[in-house]
């Protein structure tokens, strides 16, 4: 029986890291992981935005007239910046549903991550800041490559790229929100994708105007983050935005983030800390 | 700050009083009284639900308790989580390693969120992957590695930080015989280096080949604790013998020989004489007639103790 | 006739002629979650709803089989049809089925009993037909309600909507029998994206240039478009043969493999 210690042990090497350089040693764990996949996540994250872009903006496109309901633009010149803001919320939804309850329930990385000094929270800023980095990268990929196409009329469009980025953590928030309150397989995620997700692609003036919306029907688009997003996007490729539009549309995003911030890191401390 | 002590005694790496941790209105830790000293193996024992692994949890960090005083290193979970994380380890019940990862990245980027520096990281992984054997599947992805092989990882994980103190919540389930042996030899070998542990168990002879000193819990409560071998003395006698009969010819037998034990008790199929001396025993049994199909003298184990305090019926 | 092929071509005493205890545990599993089928309505109404409010309005007429003019809509809701057939079943026999074959080891479980692979994968492909079916009928009342069906010949549609199904949820899962992990659904969308969007599903292949229209032709779910359009339409075509017969090699040949890789996998 030996409750005599021994030789003390050496001091831990571990050390308490600062919440914005946790948050950033949790995008590096990730960027390990993408070193290795970047090739199987290349085709969400680059290239299907593309692929719409081919589809809609070239293919469907040459079936329509430019007239008033596209501003006079060109369907192309019209869907482009949309479908850079479609694409960035569509992967930030999707990013923050099944990936993220994985980590809390499956993968179970989370679990692992809090047994050190990360905390929840910064495992969150962590998850949200990876999601911003790559939806950055897919942007500037799809907006190159549109630029090839003659897809852009002018400089301010660069900003696009932000907008969708913004548009992107702002769903993505709230759906990770809703990933930590998830205790069963996920199966709400399916019918959020179809009942939340799909109709707002098609009634977010993506693809078409807004004043093809019934009006009844049109609080329905008002309310949708893509639209606002959209709105924001036009303004910036296409010009002739109302600085007080674009004031709202980009405050309505940001509430969004902050409200789907502050909601998930509540529901991720209750979910790592019981 | 040695052991890093706010308060208490520095040698006094985990202390709870009246210990209380309540999941809506069940009590799972329902009161305990633990500490746990600098350089020892410490062993919570107890069958499934008895409150181990909400107790190592609370110890971890990851969930704060109901009631009751707890300090970890001397400092407080509910303020120095972070703090306290950082000079642990961990190891789960269920492997939690990212299995799209490569065994020396799960090292690298593990131990990157103990700040630990790049070139640092680099160095450790190489070490920990000799030290678990694994260092011909560095870079092989984890998912494919066997069970044994993962719950080396994990442990080797855990040790990213040089941790004063590691928690193992049953570390060798479910693992054979040879993985089991390769594990206790890995952990042994902590303990020599002075790196306090905490060990949950249900398997008996771990705790015996392990712990310095145990606690053995049911319903939430610490229903005794010692050593493996003055648990063994208080609650079981040296020796016991086993007497197994035909089918059929067992009932009334453990009238007949109980007042030759200090404790009898009989089994669906056999009976168990808690005494002294089993030589002797089994030979007062023959002179009485009993006639077994076969008999067993054995030394009495922690299971026997384990058993006695927290009964023979399935808890769940 | 997809089944009886694929059984000829594969080793005997695999198949126990019992795939129905395969779609019962499905039913069984999915009886909980019978609202989501039901919602399979509100999928055609919103995307019928779409097109016909929106896309349609910013294009006129197209032309579509044997030349008759018609509404955009009218043009892309068979296209539609064909696409959600083939997207359920993919869907269906994708995720799901890589879930129970590497985590959940259901198969390892059902091939402990007297089940064969061909059981297995007969079971799994016909409850991802089933589901897609009642997804396809949903369709079809939809298109018909809105008046977007101008043949009695459309009452085809659903057949043809199950062969499309059948023939995407065979091939859907023999790919599943090789991901290894769920980064590598990717893949499949990779494949799968392409051919929802370029198989002459929302604008006619005249669009594309002569020198490509071949690519598109290659493209199952082309097939599946023109099967569809002809029938809802109402013009029946000798090339319709050629349809079928392309889908229904698709499935035979993704019976085939399934059966083949659930049983190197989980017997070898």
């Amino acid at each position: 029986m030996s409750t005599d210690p021994g030789p003390p042990a050496q001091r831990a090497t571990g050390t308490v890291v600062p919440g914005w350089r946790a948050m950033w040693l949790r995008v590096e764990g990730h960027w390990a992981w993408y070193r290795r996949y970047w090739r199987s996540s290349l085709y969400s994250s680059g290239i299907e935005p593309l692929l719409f872009l081919a589809a809609m903006g070239l293919g469907f496109g040459s079936q329509v007239e430019a007239g008033p309901a596209t501003g006079g633009h060109s369907y192309l010149h019209y869907v482009t910046p949309a479908l850079l803001v479609a694409g960035a919320v569509m992967s930030g939804m999707g990013e923050s549903s099944f990936p993220v309850l994985s980590g809390f329930k499956w993968q179970k990385d989370y679990i692992a991550v809090t047994a050190t000094p990360i905390t929840p929270g910064q495992l969150l800023g962590g998850q949200l800041a990876w999601l911003g980095i790559r939806l950055t990268l897919s942007g500037v990929v799809y907006g190159l490559v549109a630029l090839t196409f003659g897809a852009w009329l002018r400089p301010g469009a660069v900003l696009v790229v932000a907008v969708g980025v913004l548009a992107g953590l702002a769903c993505a928030a709230p759906v990770m929100a809703l990933a930590a309150a998830t205790y069963d397989e996920g199966r709400r995620f399916i019918v959020m994708f179809r009942f939340v997700m799909v109709p707002m692609m098609l009634f977010s003036a993506t693809f078409f105007p807004i004043d093809r919306i019934p009006i009844e029907l049109r609080w329905l688009t008002w309310i949708s983050p893509l639209w606002h997003g959209n709105e924001l996007a036009r303004a910036a490729a296409l010009g002739g935005g109302d600085p007080l539009a674009v004031a709202g549309h980009a405050a309505f995003l940001l509430a969004l983030f902050a409200g789907g911030v502050v909601l998930a890191r509540r529901l991720f401390y209750r979910r790592l800390v019981v | 700050m040695a052991n890093g002590g706010d308060d208490g005694d520095p040698r006094l790496m985990v202390s709870g009083k009246a210990l209380v941790k309540r999941f809506g209105g069940v009590a799972a830790v329902d009161g305990i009284d633990v500490e746990v000293r600098s350089g020892e193996a410490f062993g919570f024992l107890g069958p499934n639900g008895a409150g181990k692994s909400s107790t190592m949890r609370m110890v971890a960090c990851v969930s704060p308790r109901s009631d009751g005083e707890l300090r970890v290193l001397g400092m407080d979970p509910d303020k120095d989580g972070p703090r306290i994380r950082a000079r642990i380890g961990v190891v789960p019940q269920l492997d939690n390693l990212d299995a799209e990862l490569t065994v020396r990245q799960n090292l690298q980027v593990y131990g990157r969120y103990f700040g630990l520096s790049r070139a640092h990281v680099r160095a450790k992984a190489v070490e920990l992957m000799a030290f678990a054997e694994l260092s011909d599947r560095a870079d092989d992805p984890v998912d494919p590695l066997s069970g044994g092989m993962k719950r080396r990882l994990t442990i080797a994980r855990s040790m990213v930080n040089d941790p004063e103190l590691m928690l193992l919540d049953e570390p060798t389930t479910g693992l054979d015989p040879q993985a089991r042996h390769l594990l206790w030899g890995r952990l042994y070998q902590l303990k020599q280096q002075g790196v306090t542990l905490i060990i949950t168990t249900h398997d008996m002879h771990e705790a015996e080949q392990l712990c310095d000193r145990l606690v053995v819990m049911d319903g939430g409560r610490i229903v005794a604790e010692g050593s493996p071998a003055s648990l063994i003395a208080r609650y079981s006698t040296r020796e016991v013998l086993e007497l197994r009969f035909a089918p059929g010819e067992q009932d009334g037998q453990v009238s007949r020989v109980a007042d030759l034990a200090e404790r009898s008790e009989a089994l669906p199929d056999r009976l168990l004489l808690y005494t002294a001396d089993g030589e002797a025993t089994l030979e007062a049994a023959h002179a009485r007639g009993l006639r077994p199909v076969s008999t067993l003298i054995r030394r009495s184990t922690l299971e026997d103790v384990f058993l006695r305090l927290t009964g023979r019926s399935l808890v769940d | 006739m997809a089944a009886a092929l694929a059984l000829r071509i594969l080793p005997f005493g695999r198949y126990t002629g019992r795939p129905g205890a395969v779609v019962e545990r499905s039913i069984r599993v999915h009886s909980r979650t019978w609202t989501l089928m039901v919602s399979g309505f509100a999928e055609p109404v919103v995307y019928l709803l779409a097109f016909q409010v929106g896309f349609g309005s910013l294009v006129g007429q197209v032309i579509g089989p044997g030349g008759q003019q018609l509404t955009y809509v009218a043009f892309v809701a068979p296209a539609l049809l064909a696409a959600s057939a083939m997207n359920g079943a993919i869907f269906e026999t994708t995720y799901p089925v890589f879930f129970k074959l590497r985590y959940a080891k259901v198969y390892d479980a059902m091939l402990a009993t007297p089940l064969g692979p061909v059981d297995i994968a007969l079971g799994e492909i016909s409850w991802a037909v089933i589901r897609g079916g009642v997804y396809s009928v949903a369709f079809v009342v939809v298109m018909a309600a809105m008046g977007l069906v101008g043949s009695p010949l459309a009452v085809l549609l659903l057949p043809a909507a199950l062969l499309v199904s059948f023939a995407f949820a065979s091939v859907g899962m023999a790919l599943s029998t090789f991901l290894r992990s769920p980064s590598q659904f990717d893949y499949i969308r990779l494949v799968v994206m392409p051919l929802f969007l370029f198989s002459a599903t929302f604008y006619p292949v005249s669009v594309y240039p002569e020198s490509v229209r071949w690519l598109v032709q290659v493209s199952p779910l082309y097939h599946g478009v023109e099967l569809m359009r002809g029938l809802a339409v109402g013009v029946l075509d000798v090339g319709m043969i050629g349809n079928v017969a392309v889908l229904a090699a698709l499935a035979a040949v993704g019976l085939a493999a399934t059966s083949r890789r659930i049983g190197a996998l989980l017997l070898g």
